[in-house]
């Protein structure tokens, strides 16, 4: 198992493995919304949270498509089924690859994107937190999408509208955690059940996905 | 530690291929699989190796014991020939790279992307993968294409070597390996005789 995450994060950072889309991605949607918005800052401060939570989410979709699809094109999922690694080991592992690349660098990266959007200086802490937190999440439910819709042709726009609704309640908590912590209320409903749509996205969807990759591979 | 399979029933796409199927694999022995394009090949050896479920039959094999090598070699073109081998060496817990590499005489090419190679040496490639499994079950779909005259013997050699130290193969293919040792069973006589389910099909059949 844990060959197969250094083989998926080395094939990651190798040429045309997509690492840092996601990353140049969020980047560039909160250097444009100052932008279209106007430098406004009280305007662009009451936003922030919200833009910054929508912009996670669109990064992770960017990659989604690509969990499952390469693996499939070339076979090595149909290898990778038939391999002592159970099913649902390779989709958990898939997911966290997954969130090593794309998730993790949008923890990393978000206050100096807060930065650009005028966040209060006291919600930063709490953007790292929350999208420490809510992200995994948006990584397994991805996986379970990808997993869907594994060996459709031009399966990326199908993928993207399965999975954004998901996206709602982390989206919801997510951005309400921050603006709670920016507005300086209290935030201990919000990061419990942000943190409950984690846990339980990644208790029961490994297996779901990998239930799903048996019915796609037949 | 035999393959056995009874009255095997499977079906590609919903459409019932085989039916009535029975064969058995003792250590040692190879079976080649013959018969016409799209007679079943290919889902015969997917339902033995677990890939789909069968529609009637029984099949008993050792657990934990089948190497799969599909059409698709499931290489990835960024890693070099041994990162590929070391991947699924590491997978399934066994070693033996660097033996494997020279086996199938890709040692020249360790080092190289898997992109880089020329369709006869991805496909050694791939071949070299059964190597590093372990398994003592080997099934192969075409395991010859795009193969030349020099890679074929080389590969019975492998597969002769295999059967040697007790291995079992399942291979489908179209041409002469030279193995005369192993059996043929020509899936033509049990082609499916079921009507194809139409629309009074199973309500899973519709989305399945």
């Amino acid at each position: 198992m844990i060959a197969l995450l250094i083989r998926d994060l080395r094939l990651a950072i190798r040429a045309g493995g997509g690492f840092g889309l996601g990353l140049a991605f969020f980047l560039i949607l909160a250097v444009l919304v100052p932008l279209g918005v106007g430098p406004q800052p009280a305007v662009l401060a009451a936003i922030a949270p919200g833009v910054l939570w929508v912009g996670a989410l669109l990064a992770c979709l960017l990659s989604l498509d690509r969990i499952f699809a390469l693996d499939w094109e070339d076979g090595s999922l149909d290898l990778l089924a038939t391999a002592p690694i159970p099913l649902e080991a390779v989709v958990t592992i898939k997911a966290l690859a997954h969130w090593i690349t794309t998730g993790l660098p949008l923890v990393l990266a978000a206050p100096v994107l807060g930065v650009l959007l005028n966040l209060s200086a006291d919600a930063f802490g709490w953007l790292v937190l929350s999208l420490l937190v809510g992200t995994p999440a948006l990584s397994v439910i991805g996986t379970f999408g990808a997993a869907l819709t594994v060996g459709l042709k031009r399966g990326g726009l199908l993928l993207s509208l399965l999975v954004l609704p998901l996206y709602i309640p982390t989206l919801v908590f997510g951005a309400e955690l921050v603006s709670r912590g920016a507005a300086g209320l209290t935030t201990q409903t919000a990061l419990l059940l942000l943190a409950g749509i984690t846990a339980g996205a990644v208790a029961i969807l490994p297996f779901a996905s990998a239930a799903v990759i048996r019915i796609n591979l037949r | 530690m035999e393959i056995r399979v009874e009255n095997l029933a499977c079906a590609r796409g919903g459409v019932p291929l085989l039916d009535a199927l029975s064969l058995s694999v003792q250590p040692g022995q190879a079976l080649i699989l013959r018969g016409p394009n799209g007679c079943g090949k290919t889902t015969l050896l997917r339902t033995l190796a677990g890939l789909q479920p069968a529609l009637a039959g029984s099949i008993s094999l050792p657990p934990d014991a089948i190497a799969y090598a599909a059409h698709a070699d499931g290489l990835k073109s960024t890693l070099s020939v041994r990162e590929n081998l070391a991947f699924w060496a590491a997978v399934y817990g066994s070693g033996g790279v660097d033996a494997a590499v020279a086996r199938m005489n890709l040692s020249a090419l360790a080092d190289r992307a898997a992109q880089n190679l020329s369709a006869g040496q991805k496909r050694r490639l791939g071949l070299a993968r059964l190597l590093v499994t372990g398994r003592p079950v080997w099934m192969l779909d075409e395991p010859t294409v795009s193969l030349d005259a020099a890679s074929v013997a080389l590969f019975a050699d492998v597969v002769r070597g295999h059967l040697a130290a007790g291995g079992m193969a399942l291979i489908a293919t179209h041409i002469d390996l030279g193995l005369p040792e192993a059996q043929v069973l020509d899936l033509g006589p049990f082609r499916a005789r079921l009507p194809a389910p139409g629309r009074g099909g199973s309500f899973d059949e519709a989305f399945l």
